[in-house]
């Protein structure tokens, strides 16, 4: 039915558009009026140790502090690990807030003051005062490398690397051509604009409705019945609107455990925001060093592919992710090995952040590649393209789709790749030096279990609702503009529910997986309205539709219509009033095929061009230029869509130039935990970037057809970013970010070939 | 003080403010800023706190005319001041040439910095500084967007600023 695009694939403005540009979107920290209580966290200023005193007493006597929360007066919360999972928990022991004196990163929350005004809450919490036992952090992964480990438990089976292939050793030793490199990319902060925030509103009958910053209200709803004991049915968790999270929100966070700890505690309700420093004590995309060597034939045809990633965690989780396995099937090789390691730290527990694992690991491996290229001396994307791989090496496994070819070509031609002239340092544009470099991107396009409900009445306006999230990602729009298509009607005539844990079972936003999910749940809906009313459409008298079958009928402009005849049909109304209904309501459910899985694999693929302009005696880069070429099969909407791959393009320019958490050592505390000194992207830092879609057609996906888009838009941005650096300046940069001193302070790469 | 004190038994000043064209006499504590004022006790939730240290832009909003970080701005130290907060600009069924600007051109995701870069925006219009797209870019730095909207935002601000032919922006572009 969706091959005749009507509603889906235009590019509409987001339905969600004018409540968000005029203020009344309402986010977590928005709701709540008058009588709230306010909590505010006080943060661990060591990074390791034990609390020996807390002294509150001075912040109790402040005026308007209602109660002060510490590890010792604390309500009894559940006792085992598992009831403090979460649906996305990693292996190991889930932190839980104000649990004892133990300290096991900076900023590490240990106790919050609840008052009558935020102002209050938050003076307060400056006059509480803690002595520590503070212990030898160990924060530096450099330092911990000989302590690293493969992790016993795999966080996904998908995760672990596949056993070698080949000989890779030996391919390399007797290669022509080969290159070996260490990367090393900093830690970083996903930073959203929104501030995590729970505002829990109590009820006198035990019922509690929670706002939460979270990327999936029912995961919240969970870990709080499971940590509370509460009864699911007497918890709804919304998150009608999320201001950006770009992972962050995930797993729960401490402000919805102290929130709702305080309001279950007091009996009323309660607002937890965090502050902006908070925001550095939460979650982060764990520091990784790589090590990537490559060997290639006189014609650059690969001959041995090794990686090996060692990646922080925390003492207490294994957080896992897939950094080293997309150098097995991005290029055709037959010999590869990859290694993954972690290393413990005193720190908070990393998370998944924007393209997790492959925002690092392709990045590294894409930077090797431009290394392999000016080592054999071919043109970048000539060397990619020798190394096509049209089937994936690792699982064995068939592509459902890849124009990653069609990637190169249309993006080469509009960012004007052949005017490039090879040798570094040779285009110029005044004082700077220009450089242009590339990329491949690569992400999983995967769907996941979901659930969506819609109606249809008889004046025509339907509703769709699902317990999805919106992140900024278009959610809403693209459910509307599914069901609209499928159900025949305007989009304006379409309302959308999502982001509230009541609605039907929805997994957390994450992994470019909603839109191809939830959508297409929402099209199994929308079909299983159009089979009732067609039911209901051949029990009337004269039914025109005798024998037609479900495939042979469409909803077009409110009526039930043959597909060979749209003059043959009955408004939807008339079938309605004949079966003595106002409405029809059906659920839709969506599951990854098992079967198909066997045998085929998708993945969503890009080619990315960058322009720097580095000024040749400050060292001063700048980004001028981007294409992004991404095959994501079917586009449900393109302005949504193109937006979304505009923001990775720019978190990829913050990873490449400026992102960079940095922490004391000796201390093991975070210096920058502010948005002024931990850098990222303003606008004058982008200036012109380009997105295309190539034409890609894929049938086993998902039943949309389409692939997500979330992630792809950051992954390789970094590598083509410091390639661009290096043709620019003949200069192999490869500890993110790439700043001003690293540039200066670099020598030019000598070359034999 | 006693421990129990309500914060309502400590000191407050009486100021006036015009605020969405509504006058408003208002007894305030004298370290309530204007973005905690208009979040709280006012409930214009539309402006948003992204840091509350003057780093972000998410509080923007217009005092007599000009953009303003409302996170640095004690209430107390405004009085008599007109404020105009996004809620004033227009709402969903009356918008504002600028916030119809950002829907068209999709210049925001999540939304949540939104406010604050229109309000910027309208602020940057009316002073008449931004002639180049480059211009644009670097006059809108104070206004973060995480979700990397800037390329639509400059697209929106130029579409009004050449739909009011307020500056020739193509030619001084050139």
């Amino acid at each position: 039915m969706l091959n005749e695009t009507k509603v889906v694939g235009l590019p509409l403005s987001r339905i969600d558009g004018p409540l968000k540009v005029s203020g009344s979107a309402k986010y977590a920290a928005d709701h709540g009026g008058h009588g709230m209580l306010h909590g505010y966290a006080v943060p661990a200023t060591v990074a390791t140790g034990r609390i020996v005193e807390i002294e509150t007493g001075l912040a109790e006597r402040f005026p308007g502090v209602i109660k002060i929360y510490t590890h010792e007066n604390r309500p009894r919360t559940a006792k085992d690990d598992d009831k403090w999972k979460d649906a996305v928990a990693l292996p190991g022991h889930p932190f839980r807030p104000l649990e004892n004196d133990r300290i096991l990163y900076d900023g590490q929350p240990i106790a919050m003051v609840v008052a009558e005004s935020f102002e209050a809450a938050r003076d307060a919490a400056s006059l509480v005062r803690v002595r520590y036992v503070a212990e030898e952090p160990h924060t530096d992964l450099g330092r911990e490398q000989t302590r690293s480990y493969v992790p016993p438990q795999p966080r996904r089976e998908e995760f672990v690397p596949p056993e070698p292939r080949g000989d890779p050793q030996g391919a390399f030793g007797d290669a022509p051509f080969k290159i070996s490199s260490e990367y090393r990319l900093e830690g970083e902060y996903h930073n959203p604009m929104e501030l995590f925030a729970s505002t829990v509103l109590w009820e006198k009958d035990g019922f509690l409705t929670i706002h939460d910053k979270t990327q999936g209200s029912q995961n919240s709803r969970d870990y709080v019945c499971n940590v509370f004991g509460l009864d699911p049915e007497k918890v709804t968790v919304k998150n009608s609107f999320v201001g950006g999270a770009f992972g962050s929100g995930l797993r729960p966070k401490h402000q919805l455990f102290l929130a709702v700890m305080a309001a279950l505690d007091l009996k009323q309700s309660v607002k937890v925001e965090m502050s902006r420093r908070e925001m550095f004590y939460l979650t982060w995309r764990p520091a990784t060093i790589q090590t990537v060597s490559l060997a290639a034939d006189r014609e650059g045809r690969l001959l041995s592919v090794m990686h090996h990633a060692l990646q922080a965690t925390s003492r207490y989780e294994d957080y896992q992710e897939n950094v080293v396995n997309w150098s097995g099937l991005a290029y055709k090789c037959d010999n590869v090995r990859l290694s993954y390691g972690l290393a413990e730290l005193d720190v908070s527990t990393p998370g998944d952040m924007r393209a997790p694992g492959a925002a690092t690991g392709v990045t590294a491996l894409e930077m090797a590649m431009d290394e392999l290229a000016y080592e054999v001396g071919i043109d970048p994307v000539e060397l990619r393209l020798r190394n096509f791989a049209t089937r994936d090496q690792n699982q064995d496994k068939q592509f459902t789709s890849k124009a990653l070819d069609a990637c190169y070509r249309e993006g080469a031609a509009r960012f004007g790749w052949d005017g490039r002239s090879f040798a570094p340092r040779s285009m110029r544009d005044g004082n700077d030096l220009v450089g242009w470099g590339m990329a491949t991107g690569i992400w999983e396009a995967t769907i996941m279990p979901a659930e969506a409900k819609v109606r249809l009445s008889a004046d025509g306006k339907a509703a769709v609702s699902a317990a999805a999230s919106d992140i900024g990602t278009g959610t809403y729009t693209v459910l509307g503009q599914v069901a609209a298509e499928a159900l025949g009607v305007p989009i304006d005539d379409v309302t959308v529910l999502i982001g509230d844990s009541s609605l039907p079972k929805t997994g957390v936003e994450g992994g470019s997986w909603t839109a191809a999910s939830s959508g297409s749940a929402v099209q199994a809906a929308s079909d299983a309205v159009r089979n009732t009313l067609l039911k209901h459409a051949k029990s009337m008298p004269n039914s025109p539709f005798g024998q037609a079958s479900q495939d042979e009928v469409t909803l077009a402009e409110g009526r039930l219509v043959l597909d060979r005849n749209h003059q043959v049909g009955v408004s939807i109304g008339d079938i309605m009033d004949a079966a003595g209904v106002s409405f029809i309501e059906e659920h839709g459910k969506v599951a990854p095929d098992q079967e198909q899985a066997k045998k085929f694999i998708s993945y969503t693929h890009s080619a990315v061009f960058v322009e720097v302009k580095v000024d040749e005696e400050l060292g001063v880069p700048r980004v001028t230029r981007v294409v992004s070429a991404v095959a994501g099969g079917r586009v449900l909407n393109p302005k949504t869509a193109r937006s979304q791959i505009l923001g990775g393009v720019v978190m990829g320019v913050g990873m490449a130039l400026h992102e960079e958490g940095m922490v004391d050592h000796r201390t093991g505390r975070i210096m920058n935990h502010n948005i002024a000194e931990y850098h990222m992207p303003a606008h004058a830092d982008v200036e012109d970037i380009e997105v295309i879609f190539v034409h890609e057609e894929d049938d086993k996906v998902s039943p949309l057809g389409a692939k997500g888009l979330g992630e792809i838009g950051i992954i390789g941005v970094a590598a083509a970013v410091s390639n661009a650096i290096f043709h620019a300046t003949g200069k192999r940069i490869r500890h993110f970010p790439i700043t001003i001193d690293k540039i200066l302070e670099t020598s030019e790469e000598v070359r034999c070939s | 003080m006693d421990k129990g004190t309500p914060s309502s038994a400590l000191p407050t000043c009486a100021i006036s403010l015009n605020i969405n064209g509504t006058n408003r006499v208002l007894d305030i504590h004298p370290w309530v800023t204007l973005l905690d004022l208009l979040r709280g006790p006012m409930e214009l939730t539309g402006t948003k706190k992204g840091c509350d240290h003057g780093q972000c832009g998410a509080c923007t909003v217009l005092i007599d005319g000009e953009r303003v970080n409302a996170c640095l701005k004690l209430a107390v130290s405004i009085d008599g001041a007109e404020i105009t907060t996004i809620e004033g600009l227009g709402t969903p069924q009356d918008m504002h040439p600028m916030q119809k600007a950002f829907v068209e051109h999709d210049a925001f995701q999540c939304g949540y910095c939104t406010a604050g870069q229109i309000c910027s925006a309208v602020g940057l219009v009316a002073e008449g500084r931004a002639h180049s797209r480059a211009e644009i870019r670097e006059l809108m730095s104070g206004n973060l967007c995480r979700c990397g909207a800037y390329t639509n935002i400059a697209d929106a601000i130029e579409h009004v600023l050449d739909q009011e032919g307020v500056t020739p922006l193509r030619e001084a572009a050139e």
